[in-house]
């Protein structure tokens, strides 16, 4: 019996250590974004990685998101004999909530996975010592260009998938199953409003920061996880969790912020 | 041709999403590079319940401009709406301003009909002649409770 008490406590205080680790490596990243010298070259780099080399995928999934709204949307407003609404209703899931959501986990996917594993390698091979040794700053020199670089990516991914979706759903409602052309551009200029894209792009970069502040953490934290498991056993856990984290973190802050900005 | 480098491919990824956004911010967030030519207008109402800023205002169904503002007079509990009309279109000074629903899903606009008088409406100028939205279930209790 005492032995489940100790073991809840030992749980909780792990707990309490890691989100105040959390907490502390955001704030000192900050402080080194905000301290000069300001380097851009390796901020290009992170942009090309995180946001250039995602491209492609984010092409086809928006491409495919717009096409599934748009043929799922059509059978249900055609119910109601509503078809016209179609336009509005894909656009106005795609910038509201599909758009931001489904490009964070992409990139989650795709670059937060590698920057965890990275920064994990880094930290296991002691090439972070080696920088702390040689003066040089590890969250100025290799964090602080992920956490700026992901905050100008995810907008530009996530409005590239809008785009994608919005001709996906183009695709599927007008050239497929014959919504007038009019009606579905039209709807979607009415329905959409300025408030809906700034939320949009609020989440989007709210998104990349969370991605790249959870995957890095993780990442740099390497010597600290529980079980104190390291090496390539350890790399492939903390990639795990912070791909879970993420993803969750994602989906629960997407409820947070809507629910800002819409009361 | 040089081949593509890190500098080019970012750049036309940042470019991209650029576009993206400003074709987005531009054709349905309603912002405005170069502001439309318009004058303001503005019209009491008893009720205007289900109408929103940014509703359309039309005449003879095409779209002349849109509802910019609406605020309570507070001492005669009437709607003040303001509109921001296109400079193109000269609206005589006995128009009458009546609140309309479109589509099934009744979204309310503003209707003006062009009177007959000589004098045209100026910026700032308030219509006098208004009809309230009208509520279906307000006629349908009237009918149901006025029939006995």
């Amino acid at each position: 019996m005492r032995g489940v008490i100790e073991k809840l406590g030992e749980e909780f205080l792990y707990l309490l250590e890691s989100s105040g680790r959390m907490g502390i490596f955001f704030a000192t990243t900050l402080v080194n974004i905000l301290k000069p010298p300001y380097t851009p070259y390796p901020v290009i780099r992170q942009i090309y990685f995180i946001g250039a080399r995602s491209v492609i995928v984010i092409l086809v999934t928006g491409l495919f998101t717009g096409m599934v709204l748009g043929l799922q949307g059509y059978h249900n407003l055609k119910k109601f004999g509503s078809e016209e609404l179609l336009g509005s209703a894909v656009a106005l899931s795609l910038i509201q909530e599909l758009g931001p959501v489904l490009t964070a986990l992409m990139v989650i996917g795709r670059a937060g996975s590698a920057i965890c594993a990275e920064i994990g390698i880094m930290r296991h091979s002691e090439q972070i010592d080696a920088l702390e040794c040689m003066a040089i700053d590890p969250y100025k020199f290799l964090i602080a260009p992920k956490f700026i670089a992901a905050l100008i990516s995810l907008p530009a991914l996530t409005f590239i998938f809008n785009i994608l979706g919005i001709a996906g759903g183009y695709i599927a409602g007008v050239v497929f199953l014959g919504v007038a052309k009019g009606a579905y551009f039209q709807g979607m200029y009415d329905s959409v409003e300025w408030t809906d894209i700034r939320l949009c792009a609020i989440k989007s970069m709210i998104f990349g920061i969370l991605i790249v502040w959870i995957a890095a953490f993780k990442g740099y934290s390497l010597h600290l996880n529980r079980g104190g498991v390291f090496g390539a056993e350890g790399v492939s856990r903390i990639t795990t969790d912070a791909v879970v984290l993420a993803s969750v973190t994602i989906l629960v802050w997407d409820y947070l912020i809507g629910s800002l900005v819409l009361s | 041709m040089k081949k593509m480098n890190l500098e080019m491919i970012v750049g036309l990824f940042l470019l991209t999403g650029f576009a993206s956004f400003s074709f987005i911010a531009i054709k349905m967030g309603d912002i405005r590079l170069f502001t439309e030519e318009s004058y303001p207008v503005s019209a009491r109402f008893v009720s205007i319940s289900g109408l929103r800023e940014g509703a359309v205002v039309e005449v003879a169904g095409v779209k002349v401009g849109k509802v910019s503002g609406i605020e309570l007079d507070g001492g005669k509990y009437e709607a003040v709406v303001r509109m921001d009309i296109s400079k193109a279109v000269h609206l005589s000074d006995d128009s009458i301003a009546s609140i309309r629903t479109a589509g099934i899903i009744g979204d309310r606009f503003i209707k003006l009909t062009p009177g007959g008088s000589e004098d045209y409406l100026g910026p700032g100028d308030e219509i006098h002649e208004t009809e309230s939205a009208i509520s279906l279930e307000e006629l349908v209790s009237k009918y149901i409770f006025e029939k006995k």
